[in-house]
């Protein structure tokens, strides 16, 4: 998309900036906290997960923050066009940076826990999808600060691969348990763990969709990119039928 | 029902069965297409000259019969030029002249065999400063009765009564229906020109910025009566204030320099719109 021209209104476009430098603070923020709950995990540091934990009530402020701020945007602007969807996006995607603080904190509360336990195995499954995850998230907030459609794009192409190796991590964690009940409690854990990561990564793929749409004015096309559902790897339901009829009967 | 309030009131509903929800998510989904509506109105390849200077560059631009067209953009783009053009404003100047089609019911209006005086009854205008004659009420509103149709005194009565019942002013004036038009305020002048314009029942009324005088009360007042007027006409508004556009029109059309740039769903328009430089006018960019 061709670089917009400024507005008439100066302070207008000061605070649109300000709605932008904001996000992407939090997106930062977001982002440090679930790189110290990985190191929290893989190298059993409490002190990094006690760092994490608490980095909590900064996003929570931040997102207050930018609630307010919008909100006064739209009594103020009367925002339009892509004024109003940059505006809308932002107080979505300030709710979806929160839920991934949550989970990122949520993480490290338990690598605490974790660190009690002998493993007999690994971290190494885990070590790789907490890295795909970053990597993920750090182009959803370089999307954010750029409102660039195409790095958008780019996330939500790759959620499918998080949720890939989020099943090949439950299943392995499953054989754990099975081996060894002594490995339940920890494995119960990880696979939290595991699962929080996961809902990161749709978090930030949310993310992407809303910075799309603020950019292009149009939706992402079609379904998202899914990997294997790890919610089925043991029992699969059976699929819908295709009348659209509910596959309850009998 | 209009389509538009038929989408508010269908939002407001609680979901159905999803079978009921699927053909009932079309609609609603889909913003308001102009070209379902029957176009009242059609102007096809116009072109406008003040003089040599070219004014509207090949307009294509259908009004859809009883909605709202929102026109809208920079001073000197030609929207008010267009109104003129629509009810031949321009015949009353030399070297001013229209090339091209506005076709009514089939019908050139451009052509220069058309009664004007008729075409004037067909399609109405009302001004951006309110601009009662120098007589009553009654006689503003049935001046211009009396040039089309010859009615009883009783039918005069009632016609006047209607005309100010529809803008909204009947309530306001009927106790002083005899006194001079000039001591109402200009929120109640400028509804008694919109009655004025409504006597003799037009198809069509045009409006060239009908709310830049007036204060915010009144002006929400002309608005509400706008979204009156649509049940039974076709209204074109031209109008610099964006916000007012948004809350009236059904469509928008953009015009830049002279030329169309882009029309649309209202909605589409405020929130979406194709063309970057409608995207630059609509949100304070450029202008």
């Amino acid at each position: 998309m061709t670089e917009m021209a400024s507005h008439i209104v100066k302070s207008y476009a000061q605070e649109l900036n300000r709605l932008r430098d904001l996000l992407v603070e939090m997106g930062g923020l977001v982002e440090a906290q679930l790189a110290t709950a990985t190191i929290a995990i893989v190298e059993q540091d409490v002190d990094a997960a006690a760092r994490a934990v608490e980095q909590d009530p900064a996003v929570d402020a931040l997102e207050r923050e930018v609630e307010t701020f919008v909100i006064r945007l739209l009594a103020l602007r009367q925002p339009v066009a892509q004024d109003l969807r940059q505006i809308v996006a932002a107080l979505k995607m300030t709710s979806d940076f929160e839920r991934i603080g949550d989970y990122a904190a949520n993480v490290a509360k338990r690598s605490i826990v974790l660190s009690q336990f002998n493993l007999s195995f690994k971290l190494s499954g885990l070590a790789n999808m907490a890295r795909l995850v970053q990597e993920s998230l750090r182009l959803t907030v370089d999307a954010v600060g750029e409102a660039d459609a195409e790095k958008a794009i780019q996330v939500w192409q790759s959620d499918g691969a998080v949720d890939d190796i989020y099943t090949a991590i439950f299943r392995e964690l499953v054989t754990y348990m099975m081996e060894d009940p002594r490995q339940i409690t920890p494995c119960t854990h990880l696979l939290f763990i595991a699962k929080n990561l996961e809902r990161i990564g749709d978090h930030a793929t949310n993310i992407a969709e809303t910075v799309h749409f603020a950019a292009t004015g149009e939706p992402l096309p079609g379904v998202r990119p899914k990997g294997e559902s790890a919610n089925y790897a043991v029992i699969r339901p059976r699929e819908p039928r295709a009348d659209g009829a509910a596959a309850m009967e009998s | 029902m209009p389509l538009v309030r038929a989408r508010k009131v269908r939002a407001s509903l609680p979901a159905g069965p999803p079978e009921m929800e699927q053909t009932l998510d079309q609609p609603r989904l889909r913003p308001v297409d102009a070209t379902a509506a029957q176009a009242r109105l059609s102007i096809r390849n116009l072109d406008f000259f003040y003089g040599t200077n070219q004014a509207l560059k090949s307009i294509a631009l259908d009004l859809p019969d009883k909605q709202v067209t929102g026109m809208i953009g920079p001073s000197g783009c030609g929207k008010s030029t267009l109104l003129r053009v629509l009810n031949r404003m321009y015949d009353l100047y030399p070297n001013q002249r229209a090339t091209g089609e506005v076709l009514m019911d089939g019908e050139n209006i451009l052509s220069p065999d058309v009664d004007l005086n008729a075409l004037r009854s067909r399609i109405g205008m009302v001004f951006q400063k309110p601009t009662p004659f120098p007589m009553t009420i009654f006689d503003n509103i049935a001046f211009g009765v009396k040039l089309h149709e010859r009615l009883s005194r009783q039918e005069m009565s009632a016609r006047v009564e209607w005309s100010l019942t529809r803008a909204a002013l009947w309530t306001e004036v009927r106790d002083r229906l005899h006194s001079p038009a000039a001591g109402l305020s200009g929120g109640q002048q400028q509804r008694l020109c919109i009655a004025r314009t409504i006597a003799t029942r037009p198809e069509i009324i045009l409006l060239d910025e009908p709310t830049s005088a007036l204060d915010p009360i009144s002006t929400l007042k002309i608005e509400e009566l706008i979204d009156e007027l649509k049940r039974d006409f076709t209204i074109a508004i031209v109008t610099h204030n964006m916000q007012q556009a948004a809350r009236c029109a059904d469509q928008v059309a953009f015009f830049y320099l002279g030329e169309l740039v882009e029309v649309g769903d209202a909605g589409d328009i405020f929130t979406a719109p194709k063309q970057r430089r409608t995207q630059e006018y609509v949100t304070g960019r450029f202008g």
